[in-house]
């Protein structure tokens, strides 16, 4: 161990000497091209997102529990939004349309991808594989500082006439070719410019962490020593490159459809709206994954850390990231079953989605299978993580069912949709970024978080959550469509009044919650526990560093010799074993054990 | 102690540079962008064959095959700019890296001029106005193709003409850099990126030509 505490007291000096020329405040604060302090911007700015798209969710669920009721509070928004009554301000249908597109839109593109890939990416990747600093830094700096005037133009919307963009989050076109259809027009146009320029700041994004993967590698570093949640952002930074162009494409000539009357999507001037649909999935079905697989990235970390296990089949787990990153490309048609597309086609698409599964149950076996007899720490990353699987099972297993097209006929579109998203988005990927920021708040600040503060917040966050969607299978079987401003216009949705409110009244209490994580957020940069380097007895690079680390991460070049996963390693006398242990000379305390021999090139799983 | 230094294993990574790497990552997202472009274009045209004009018809092919012969001269002279540096020939790589910004310039500019062309005769991409008459037809005569013809051809060209745009931009940049001496036989990565850009635009165009005027 001496080694290691030798290591990080010359990487203290050496930051120290790094800095000699102290950085100017708005280069180290504003624009930064450190990759922790870029990390950093993402993850507050994204936080702020979250709480923008949980507010439209509270507002959305007020509507559905008390439909056509005056809403407290609701005095201060504009006529436009709430029309004025005696009694107070009720929800205009046009203002709810804006809130389930905008809420999708905030929460998919500004709040869950730049958390799970602007922070996540941007901490772990130079990190976890040895290097100062992301490739091209000043890209970086670009990267985020594309992605803030895309957040304000996105807010601004709601300011301008017509309020936001109404027409979904998927912008189907013809209803969003026209502001004819959806009384939107200056919004949907915003809603496009933004996103072709977030579209951009993740794409060179993408560019700067595939290079940073491949060519910074550390010594020994081979690509089968590199950590699960480096591999899953590396293979989610492929996806981006990838699907982000087809986004722009489609973006772009629907922003001609509005903008100077081009018929792409337009029927009545002979254009095909169903090339929108193919051309949103074929990018939108990758951003799924994009949204999932960096939370498996971090679940596989914590889950090994705190079961102090290695990871069960870490070959297996890269491969089934890989996998179903390809199989990303190949399904996206099931979002269309009742598109009016060739049926036969819609069965290849089945087959192709249920194909999914495999890579999929080959990952949550091998988290079974690390939790089998282990030394479990419930620690609140770990319970985040955990919850991450169980979530993530259920929302994959509601997800067969709308694969299969006899099945998807009869709950397309409905409230079993909404339950199956937010079971992965929310129970699959929120959970993992609370186990992530958690988990690497020490790294990043230096301190640790409260940590019965954070099991109270997961323990009310894990009820409430499973008491808000959970229902909401039963009401999309029930026949409730998905996107609806008033349901109790139907009388057969009428007796889903109880359960909507039921459902409204958890989600309050679900947004609530989340204040005791803001606070706890906030109180521990301050006031937390300090955190040494390695408060989780970890093995992978990031904790052999400082927290935080200084500028230019690693004083000297660390030096690779075995996997990230060796926990409770009989070659070791602690229970862990960093990827930066030499090998041990001669035989060691249980030589009688047939032992691998780490070798440079990663051969010994 | 040697143990450990038999078993450091030499550094990973490619034997690339960053930049070169980088840019090779970015054009494959390029290729997605204009497959999106050319996938939707092939999938308007199957589904509605009638509302596309028959090969020169509208299209002045003669004009533009001239403008695609400028282009690929481009790329020649892209390729002696680079060649001359690696024998680190700053006068050679300067004279050739003009001659890329001018012959970029001119396709630019003869696409432009050709638009004009179009647009008076009533080949437009907005869906309300197009009345797109043959070539040298007399005003009023028979519309060919339908509002699909116009906007799909003038999004693809535009935005390889917005690309070819921003190449002779960067290539200015570049030819700034290297009066200034910032390129040697021994330092040339900014002169080697530049041209996997500019062949890129230059393989988009061919692809572009076949398929939109010629096809």
């Amino acid at each position: 161990m001496s080694t290691t505490e030798k290591d990080i007291a010359s990487a203290v000096d050496a930051g120290g000497q790094h800095d000699h020329h102290e950085i100017p405040w708005i280069r180290k604060y504003v624009f930064a091209t450190d990759h922790k302090m870029i990390a950093k911007q993402f993850m507050f700015v994204s936080l702020f997102f979250l709480v923008v798209g949980g507010a439209l969710a509270g507002m959305m669920r007020f509507q559905l529990g008390f439909p056509g009721q005056p809403m407290p509070g609701a005095g201060i928004l504009p006529d436009a939004m709430m029309a004025p009554t005696p009694n107070g301000a009720i929800m205009l249908p046009e203002f709810y349309n804006s809130l389930v597109t905008m809420h999708g839109t905030i929460m998919i593109f500004f709040a869950i991808m730049p958390l799970l890939v602007g922070l996540f990416g941007n901490l772990l990747i130079p990190l976890q594989i040895g290097a100062e600093d992301m490739a091209f830094p000043r890209l970086n700096m670009a990267s985020f500082w594309l992605a803030v005037p895309a957040g304000m133009l996105m807010l601004a919307s709601f300011a301008v006439e017509g309020g936001a963009a109404g027409a979904g989050w998927t912008s189907y076109a013809p209803l969003s070719t026209s502001g004819e259809w959806t009384g939107v027009y200056l919004g949907q146009q915003l809603w496009l410019v933004s996103l072709t320029i977030l579209g951009f700041s993740s794409l060179i994004g993408a560019v700067n962490y595939i290079t940073t993967v491949i060519n910074l590698r550390a010594p020994g570093m081979t690509w089968f020593r590199i950590p699960l949640a480096t591999w899953s952002l590396f293979v989610t930074a492929v996806l981006i490159l990838l699907a982000i162009p087809i986004l722009a494409g489609a973006l772009i000539m629907l922003l001609f459809d509005q903008t100077i009357g081009t018929g792409f999507f337009r029927p009545e001037v002979g254009g095909e709206p169903l090339l929108w649909q193919h051309l949103f999935w074929f990018f939108g079905h990758p951003e799924v994954y994009i949204l999932i697989l960096p939370a498996m990235g971090i679940t596989s970390e914590v889950l090994s850390n705190r079961a102090r296990k290695p990871i069960f089949g870490y070959h297996s787990m890269v491969l089934a990231l890989i996998s179903i990153g390809f199989l990303g490309w190949i399904v996206w048609g099931h979002h269309m079953f009742q598109s009016g597309m060739n049926p036969l086609l819609g069965t290849s698409f089945m087959i192709s989605t249920m194909a999914i599964a495999v890579p999929s149950a080959i990952k949550t076996f091998n988290w079974l299978g690390t939790l089998w007899k282990a030394d479990i720490h419930f620690d609140v990353p770990m319970l985040h993580a955990l919850s991450f699987v169980s979530m993530f099972i259920i929302g994959g297993l509601s997800g067969i069912f709308m694969a299969s097209t006899p099945v998807d006929i009869y709950i397309h579109d409905t409230y079993f949709i909404v339950a199956h998203l937010h079971y992965v988005l929310f129970g699959g990927s929120l959970f993992a970024i609370f186990a992530g920021i958690t988990y690497w708040f020490p790294k990043m600040f230096g301190r640790m978080m409260n940590e019965p503060l954070g099991k109270v917040h997961f323990v009310l966050t894990f009820i409430f959550y499973n008491l808000v969607f959970f229902p909401m299978h039963n009401l999309g079987l029930q026949g409730m469509m998905r996107r609806i401003y008033d349901f109790t216009q139907y009388d057969f949705l009428q007796p889903l009044q109880p359960m909507n409110q039921f459902i409204t009244l958890f989600a309050f209490a679900l947004i609530t919650t989340q204040l005791l994580f803001v606070f706890n957020f906030f109180w521990s940069i301050f006031k937390g526990e300090k955190a040494g380097n390695n408060p989780w007895k970890s093995n992978t690079l990031e904790w052999t560093v400082p927290s935080p680390p200084p500028h230019g991460n690693f004083a000297e070049m660390p030096t690779v010799f075995r996997g990230p996963y060796e926990y409770s390693s009989p070659e070791s006398d602690d229970d862990f074993l960093p990827q930066t242990t030499p090998p041990r000379e001669g035989p060691g305390p249980s030589s009688g054990v047939p032992e691998p021999t780490p070798t440079p090139e990663g051969a010994e799983a | 102690m040697t143990t450990i230094t038999a078993d450091r294993a030499p550094m990973a990574g490619m034997k690339v540079y960053h930049l070169k790497l980088g840019m090779w990552v970015f054009l494959l997202s390029e290729v997605m962008f204009f497959t999106g472009l050319i996938g939707s274009y092939v999938i308007l045209r199957f589904a509605h064959p009638e509302a596309f004009g028959v090969p020169g018809e509208v299209l002045n092919v003669p004009l533009t095959a001239f403008n695609t012969f400028v282009l690929i001269c481009s790329s020649v002279t892209m390729v002696k700019a680079f060649a001359a540096i690696e024998q680190n020939d700053q006068e050679g790589l300067q004279k050739w890296l003009l001659a890329t910004i001018l012959l970029g310039a001119f396709f630019v500019g003869v696409q432009a001029w050709e638009y004009t062309l179009l647009a008076s005769e009533g080949f437009v991409p907005m869906a309300e106005s197009y009345h797109a008459i043959a070539r040298g037809a007399a005003e009023g005569s028979e519309v060919i193709g339908g509002p699909l013809y116009g906007a799909t051809f003038y999004t693809m060209t535009g935005f390889h003409g917005a690309h070819v745009s921003i190449g002779v931009f960067c290539l200015c940049f570049t030819l700034y850099r290297a009066r200034k001496g910032a390129y040697t036989a021994g330092n040339l990565g900014g002169v080697e990126i530049m041209g996997l850009y500019w062949h890129f635009v230059d393989l988009v165009w061919i692809l572009l030509f076949t398929i939109v005027y010629l096809i």
